[in-house]
């Protein structure tokens, strides 16, 4: 199958978003050309998970859809896994993760 | 779907309100927990006839509750009801009964401490049940427009591709169906934080925009005290990390229409359009959780008279719904793949190139007609009939929330 006809790894729905949606599961290693050029996951994301594609200091609003969803609660790398245990609501206390589901 | 033109194939259950339905269900409705088993055992058999189980679990009134069942009663979908009633509950089975009756509908109501327990309730239940049943089929049947129909929009079990997938073909398809004429109802509050000066810039009149504020601000102290959003583990494990992430998502349900009121729980809209149900109770938090499960908003949409129910997830809800049939958008293409069974529409296609956001939201249109036409969903076909009923508290509803009637409707 040729580059062309292969979906992107990520889709960034705002262009100015410090995190990206995964489209499908990614391997650690994967690279998010052209999403993010020279960016590459660190670690497994699931289908509809987030990751990094900019340095995000600890502190720094996260955008997604261009709408802040959190603050980021320790520095995030490009390539990391952004989620709960990186990010925290602005508005309500988030619920009990449920990971080992 | 042409405003004018009938839908094809659609010919609606026409009841004395003016109201078309779209089914035409006989409800065997329990009015206390103490009943349920008893209208469980008069349904049963009559389960692939079109005959569902309703009801309030709870012995002490409550006016929210006799509002919905007082709604749900005569909603268009719904022809004949049997009340089944303990005796000594504090329901007040006779406003319930006076109020369908007045529609014209056959009711009767069936008192198991004065029939005999459960046995010969049972008997005398199903034995009305079986005489009604060919009485439903003289309900004169008329041509369904657009504007015949209100629809209900909710999501459950949501991931992080419904708000890339389903939802924002759902609110595409609200914008299709809103300018067929038809009336959109989208709800979940406390899926909505962070979205509510965008919601109140929609607004039709400025006055209206306060009340949508008001009801936000109202929203956001409930869940404040709750210490708990519409936001649980499943959400978490499908990638949603906080709860203003999935509000943007849920709100993209909702389309791009002007907003033309706000509706609570059984209230009805005056004209079609495109509404916002506020279902957070007044008054201080009492009895728990707004939605303590994705059934409370679709019965509550029902009794403001949704037809029908879209329902969009990700990680793979199955509820349908008595009254009224649930379509399910399925945003996520692994969901789709493992339970394909259970969903109306692949969404999630969008994400593997298999489709655009265009064409999802022009094939629920297509659905939504052939449902209205007596086409089952598939939670239908599998037998799903979820209905929920607790306890709220609401205030009316100030002038300033629904449009002025536009016609007869």
């Amino acid at each position: 199958m040729s580059a062309a006809s292969t979906p992107p790894p990520v889709l960034r729905l705002a262009a100015r978003d410090e995190v990206a949606v995964a489209l499908r599961r990614l391997a650690p290693g994967t690279p998010l050309d052209p999403v993010a050029p020279g960016v590459s996951v660190r670690e497994p994301i699931e289908l509809g998970h987030k990751v990094a594609l900019l340095p995000i200091a600890e502190g720094a609003l996260v955008h997604k859809f261009g709408v802040p969803i959190g603050r980021a609660t320790r520095p995030i790398a490009p390539g990391e896994h952004v989620h709960v245990h990186n990010l925290e609501s602005l508005v309500l206390k988030n619920a009990v993760d449920h990971a080992e589901d | 779907m042409p405003k004018t033109e009938p839908i094809p194939g659609a010919l609606g259950f026409l009841r004395s309100d003016g109201r078309k339905g779209i089914r035409n269900r006989l409800l065997v409705a329990y009015l206390v927990e103490c009943a349920h088993h008893v209208a469980r055992a008069i349904a049963a058999p009559f389960a692939e006839r079109g005959v569902e189980l309703v009801g309030f679990s709870g012995c002490y009134p409550n006016a929210y509750a006799q509002d919905v069942m007082d709604a749900v009663g005569t909603h268009p979908n719904v022809g004949a009801v049997l009340l089944v009633s303990l005796g000594c509950e504090e329901f007040d089975r006779s406003r319930l009964f006076r109020t369908i009756a007045a529609s014209g509908r056959p009711v009767a109501t069936l008192v198991i401490q004065k029939e005999g327990g459960t046995a010969a309730t049972t008997a005398a239940g199903r034995a009305w049940v079986e005489r009604t049943l060919p009485e439903l089929e003289r309900v004169p049947r008329v041509p369904l427009s657009p504007a015949d129909l209100v629809i209900g929009t909710k999501c459950g079990g949501s991931d992080g591709t419904s708000a890339l997938t389903a939802n924002p073909a759902i609110g595409r398809a609200s914008d299709l169906l809103v300018d067929a004429g038809a009336t959109v109802i989208f709800e979940e509050l406390g899926e909505l934080f962070g979205c509510e000066a965008h919601m109140a810039a929609r607004a039709e009149r400025p006055e209206l925009g306060a009340e949508l504020a008001a009801v936000m601000a109202k929203a956001r102290r409930y869940h404040a005290t709750m210490e708990h959003g519409s936001f649980g583990g499943g959400n978490i494990t499908g990638g949603l990390t906080t709860v203003e992430e999935k509000s943007i998502g849920a709100y993209s349900k909702s389309g791009t229409r002007p907003i033309r009121g706000l509706l609570r729980p059984a209230v009805r809209p005056t004209a079609p359009g495109l509404y916002l149900m506020d279902m957070i109770p007044d008054g201080p938090v009492r009895w728990g959780h707004p939605n303590i499960n994705d059934t409370t908003e679709v019965v509550e949409m029902i009794a403001c008279g949704a037809h029908l129910v879209l329902f969009s997830t990700g990680r793979g809800s199955v509820v349908g719904s008595a009254v009224s049939p649930v379509l399910k958008i399925c945003a996520n293409p692994e969901t789709f793949r493992r339970m394909e069974g259970d969903m109306d529409v692949d969404a999630g296609r969008i994400l593997e190139g298999r489709g655009t956001l265009e064409e999802v939201a022009a094939e629920i249109v297509e659905r939504v007609a052939r449902v209205a036409a007596g086409e089952p969903t598939r939670s239908e076909a599998l037998g799903h009939q979820e209905f929920v009923l607790g306890y709220k508290h609401f205030e009316p509803l100030g002038p300033a929330c629904l449009p002025r009637p536009a016609g007869g409707r």
